[in-house]
């Protein structure tokens, strides 16, 4: 039998919040496996999180709002975040970051059409031995140059080709 | 992975006998556990310096049976990255620590916050963790001890610097925006879900283990008489070896810089954009908490670097953090980046960069939590000591007229 999305997104929430624990304090674990899940926390996701925990969602977008980790708003497959605190900064991540713009053709802050990087910046990620460093999702780089930018996007690229990541479900 | 092994010198956590602590401290009655910490002087690793065994203290003497030990995994200090390289390297022992501070305070649970940038130490302390338990180091009666019944779950950050702050740490496991409280009351009587809770750094619950293996007096017996024995540090920027160095506290900065290979310092940022700019003059100093205290950043620059892009960067970095919950730390630190880039472009009035830095000293006064009073002092201690680099720019933009 075909189930909604927003019907199996709903059972998810459900079985997210009994396994951490039930409370309002299970909240940020559940986002972060809506995130995952369904790549982004949507307006749905809040207000079914809300009822189940029988908080206000104006309470749950506030936390959703708070942490630069969470987002609501469709973002790429692949989040690039560059490190721009001082480390990586001394160690070169300007070049770093013109790179990524050069090679994706967008700006910090923007996804690409096809849906596959966004591009952010992040503040210390504790690499500060090998700037400069950026995160692929939870991937970690580090000691980039412009040149690797290039190698570091093409594997990526090549992933989402062989379809080794499914895509996130629309909701 | 697509990174290098952080260079270390040598560690004493690479030479303690793995759960010879937690062995010793279950054969002491809970009491003496804390006696034994108290001889160490052990003080917060995280760069707060409050004596660990006061903290210990009074959690184990608040009456509840749903009491909290937190590691705080929450490592977002710019320049800071010895709780990862620690995290990775020996997860044993911050496991660990946190089931001797279980038993000393009598907690049952365990939580470590890890901050989202480190996602991918979860898994490796997650098979540490199911290790521990199949070895009876975690779960019910652990080690043969009837009745001690300690267990540790991993939570996730999600990029929010404040929540290193520990009551915004506690704020953000209960599922709230991760803004700080007002103490009192402390956590160490209403924490986590109002239960008596304890925040600890990952450093000092690492050095809690090494001091139960080897005994307090150990442990004193290093450091100076109010920092006691060694720490780590994180050691960045213009040096030829960067990486986590181990030191007795009361080194001075320019034997650091002598170890990591930095002969062309003109200044180093001690305890990272929270922390004090220390020019070359000054490298006689000391790290320690009497002197200057630190969580273990230590940012090198070299005679090259513009120490005002220097200032500019941190100040980003606090617009970004800040919270917003109170007006100092929230508007101020837009005030002083305003400030910092009139100075870049040679636009700020010597009446006008004093009003800046009586705003900074009222934003160290009046801000709610640590964040907000220590953003201005890298601001501060670079105007200090680097008015000759700072004022009277002859930069980008023409004047007009």
């Amino acid at each position: 039998m075909l189930v909604p999305v927003q019907e199996r997104l709903r059972q998810d929430i459900e079985g997210w919040i009994k396994s951490n624990g039930g409370d309002r304090s299970s909240l940020l674990p559940v986002l972060q496996e809506v995130q995952k899940k369904y790549s982004r926390i949507s307006d749905y996701a809040m207000q079914v999180i809300a009822d189940l925990l029988d908080i206000h969602p104006v309470e749950v977008h506030g936390v959703v709002s708070f942490y630069s980790f969470l987002k609501e708003a469709h973002k790429g497959r692949f989040e690039i975040r560059l490190c721009r605190t001082i480390s990586c900064d001394m160690a070169g991540r300007d070049r770093v970051a013109r790179q990524l713009e050069n090679e994706l053709g967008i700006t910090f802050g923007e996804t690409t059409p096809d849906g596959r990087f966004s591009l952010e910046w992040a503040n210390c990620v504790g690499m500060c031995d090998q700037g400069p460093a950026l995160l692929v999702n939870e991937q970690v780089f580090t000691c980039v140059t412009p040149e690797k930018v290039h190698d570091i996007l093409a594997h990526f690229k090549k992933m989402m080709d062989i379809n080794v990541f499914q895509q996130a479900e629309e909701h | 992975m697509t990174t290098m092994k952080t260079i270390t010198n040598t560690l004493t956590f690479s030479a303690v006998d793995p759960d010879a602590g937690l062995k010793k401290a279950l054969t002491k009655s809970r009491a003496d556990v804390i006696a034994e910490m108290n001889a160490s002087g052990l003080k917060g690793r995280g760069g707060a310096g409050f004596p660990t065994s006061v903290k210990w203290n009074l959690a184990a003497a608040a009456k509840s049976d749903k009491k909290v030990v937190v590691c705080n995994a929450d490592e977002g200090e710019p320049g800071t990255f010895k709780d990862r390289v620690i995290l990775a390297d020996f997860p044993d022992l911050v496991l660990e620590g946190m089931t001797i501070a279980g038993y000393a305070i009598g907690a049952k649970t365990g939580i470590i916050y890890l901050r989202g940038e480190y996602s991918y130490l979860r898994q490796p302390l997650e098979a540490a963790i199911e290790k521990r338990r199949a070895a009876n180091l975690l779960g019910n009666d652990i080690a043969g001890k009837s009745g001690f019944s300690f267990d540790i779950v991993i939570r996730m950050g999600a990029g929010a610097y404040v929540c290193g702050e520990e009551t915004a740490l506690i704020e953000s496991l209960e599922g709230h925006r991760g803004e700080s409280r007002n103490r009192p009351p402390f956590p160490v009587d209403t924490g986590f879900m109002g239960n008596p809770t304890i925040v600890n750094n990952v450093e000092t619950l690492a050095w809690a283990a090494c001091i139960l293996a080897k005994g307090g007096d150990w442990f004193n017996s290093m450091g100076t008489e109010q920092s006691a024995g060694r720490k780590l540090f994180s050691v960045s920027g213009d040096c030829a070896r960067p990486g986590v160095y181990e030191f007795p506290l009361g080194v001075t900065i320019q034997e650091v810089l002598d170890d990591v290979g930095a002969d062309d310092a003109k200044a180093v940022q001690v305890g990272g954009a929270s922390g004090h700019c220390v020019p070359a003059g000054d490298f006689q100093r000391t790290l320690a908490f009497e002197d200057m205290p630190t969580g273990g950043s230590m940012i090198v620059f070299g005679q090259d670097r513009d120490m005002l892009e220097v200032a500019i960067n941190f100040l980003d970095f606090f617009l970004e953090e800040s919270c917003g919950q109170c007006t100092p730390c929230r508007e101020g630190n837009e005030k002083l980046l305003e400030g910092a880039l009139l100075l870049q472009e040679g636009r700020c009035s010597m009446g006008y960069l004093k009003n800046l830095c009586a705003l900074g000293e009222t934003m160290q006064l009046a801000s709610k939590c640590g964040l907000g009073q220590s953003s201005p002092n890298a601001f501060l201690s670079i105007v200090d000591h680097f008015k000759d680099e700072v004022l009277g720019r002859t930069a980008m933009a023409p004047i007009e007229g």
